[in-house]
């Protein structure tokens, strides 16, 4: 019932390369709840509501959040022990 | 290393209907940049009173054409954004987009294969342009397009993949069609289930690259399946798309 | 200054601000559908493990199970509500039992002054206690004389109708009274923690 309203983080990739200035679905991450390394392009997307929340698609504990006000916007990466962004 | 990402006017230069449902949409970029199979474009729509609505749609043509993308996008009844697209938009229009997307689910030809590529309705889209992008690759690894469509005439791309598969023998079409079929109809005609998964893993040959678009159910019921059926999860490349369009 | 680009004949999605007869809150529009937002996956509750509880600075916390909760004296509600992302319906439908009900079974601690509620999922809220009380607030189990859907936030959810909706915690599990305001889930992330459409609180700061 919930899988209709869950997408991949593909569907954010715009918004988070808009917001780390470069492309992030191909960035690795580890989970900080359950130690799943893997591209953020795998994590679950809840797009509809106050803001977008990313979760792991191992154990569906919240990775990222995010919220834009008009003004600002607040990112959460705590649920992200990591993130490693390739420079070369 | 950085790739700023900005919002572009672009111009619609054709418009092309795939089905009933489906249309592309030729889109000329002043800040064109080549991309890779897979990604998208976000379309941002601007109202006169500042209201906005925004979506994702993937591109459709290859990397080698170009200044210009093809969005092939479907109609959905209740939508916001692909109905301005098919009862609205005329050559000339100007559309704003940002782009190209994209990291994760994409495919090129340095990547090898074999393919194997599962798509539900739509979904096909990002998948054709791994395909088209395929067609012109030297070498060209073994691939299978599993798609499950509704009904004969919602098939996109129906011939060119027809055509595709016909001169290439390691192109293998394989096709359900859930709702209703013709006459003399030799494919599949239920949703995606492990029967067809396993002939599609046996099409394609060992350790294949996976990546699978369509409705967010058919894409965690093909996923799990090819799991299953014994291929690492590494190798699995998903995009969802929503019920909301 | 650039004009701002407009989508030639782009008018979105019926959009009417403020035809409610003074009850659409600013910055608002109508809608007739019921738009599900979500921030993870639907809970699934079976209804023999499902349990509501009041816990925090009261003398004894109190626990119900389903059978028990949906005994309680309850009543029909008919209100308007209104999600932050701007969308407001009118005249909404529920069924279910008055937080002046479920607070008055226990016995609550002078110095308590909010409420954090918790939902299965994980999902929490905080909200002044004074905001529950008087009538204001319910824990539906019933909308539109159905039982109330997974997506909505079923087996039950609190509707707290003069607040923004995100304060209306879907597959509520409990309530937790506090002497310190709590951020929950959003108003960690910058949304208000009150959050009265009236006064347009949308964002911490406003």
């Amino acid at each position: 019932m919930d899988e209709p309203m869950m997408l991949d983080a593909n569907a954010v990739a715009g918004e988070l390369a808009e917001l780390f200035g470069f492309e992030m679905t191909a960035t690795v991450h580890r989970c900080a709840h359950c130690g799943n390394v893997g591209q953020m392009g795998t994590l679950l997307a809840w797009t509809q509501g106050p803001g977008i929340t990313l979760r792991c698609c191992i154990c569906r504990d919240v990775v990222v959040r995010i919220v834009r006000t008009p003004t600002r916007t607040l990112i959460d990466v705590s649920g992200a022990a990591y993130m490693e962004i390739r420079t070369a | 290393m950085p790739e700023p990402l900005a919002w572009q006017i672009s111009t619609v230069t054709a418009i092309r209907v795939e089905t009933a449902e489906v249309t592309s949409f030729t889109l000329e970029l002043p800040s064109w940049r080549p991309h890779r199979a897979g990604q998208h474009y976000d379309v941002r729509l601007t109202a006169a009173d500042g209201y906005q609505a925004q979506r994702s749609y993937s591109i459709a043509s290859p990397p080698s054409r170009s200044g210009e993308v093809d969005l092939t996008i479907e109609k959905i009844a209740d939508g916001e954004v692909s109905p301005y697209f098919h009862d609205t938009v005329a050559v000339g229009d100007k559309v704003e987009v940002r782009g190209p997307i994209g990291g994760y689910f994409v495919w090129e030809p340095a990547f090898g294969g074999p393919l194997l590529l599962v798509a539900g309705g739509s979904g096909v889209v990002p998948l054709m342009a791994m395909l088209r992008e395929r067609a012109s690759a030297d070498p060209r690894p073994p691939a299978v397009l599993l798609y499950s469509s509704r009904n004969f005439d919602d098939v996109i791309y129906r011939d060119e993949l027809a055509a595709l598969a016909a001169a290439d023998t390691g192109l293998r079409v394989i096709q359900t069609l859930t709702r209703s079929q013709p006459a003399g109809w030799t494919g599949y005609d239920r949703r995606i289930d492990r029967p067809m998964l396993s002939e599609a893993i046996a099409a394609a040959g060992p350790a294949p690259l996976v990546y699978i678009c369509g409705p967010t159910l058919l894409v965690e019921a093909a996923a799990n399946g090819l799991v299953e059926l014994g291929v690492p999860p590494a190798q699995v490349r998903t995009e969802r798309f929503g019920p909301t369009s | 200054m650039t004009d701002r680009f407009v989508s030639r004949g782009f008018v979105g999605r019926a959009r009417e601000a403020g035809d409610g007869a003074g009850r659409v809150p600013p910055g608002q529009y109508l809608t007739e559908g019921f738009p599900v937002l979500s921030a993870g996956p639907t809970p699934q509750v079976p209804l023999d493990s499902w349990e509501f509880t009041i816990t925090g600075l009261v003398k004894a916390p109190m626990r119900w199970s389903w059978q028990e909760f949906t005994a309680l004296p309850s009543r029909d509600w008919l209100v308007d509500i209104s999600c932050v992302t701007k969308w407001t319906k009118l005249d909404t439908s529920w069924h279910g039992v008055s937080l002046d009900d479920l607070l008055g079974a226990v016995e609550i601690e002078p110095r308590a002054r909010f409420v954090t509620a918790h939902s299965y999922g994980g999902y929490t809220t905080n909200l002044p206690l004074t905001d529950l009380l008087n009538n204001q607030a319910f824990v539906a189990w019933q909308y539109d004389g159905s039982p109330l859907e997974p997506a909505h936030g079923g087996p039950a959810r609190l509707v707290v109708p003069h607040l923004y909706l995100w304060k209306s915690a879907k597959w509520v599990r409990g309530l937790q009274l506090r002497e310190e305001d709590e951020p929950g889930f959003w108003e960690s992330l910058g949304y208000h923690n009150r959050g009265d459409p009236w006064r347009e609180e949308r964002y911490s700061g406003d």
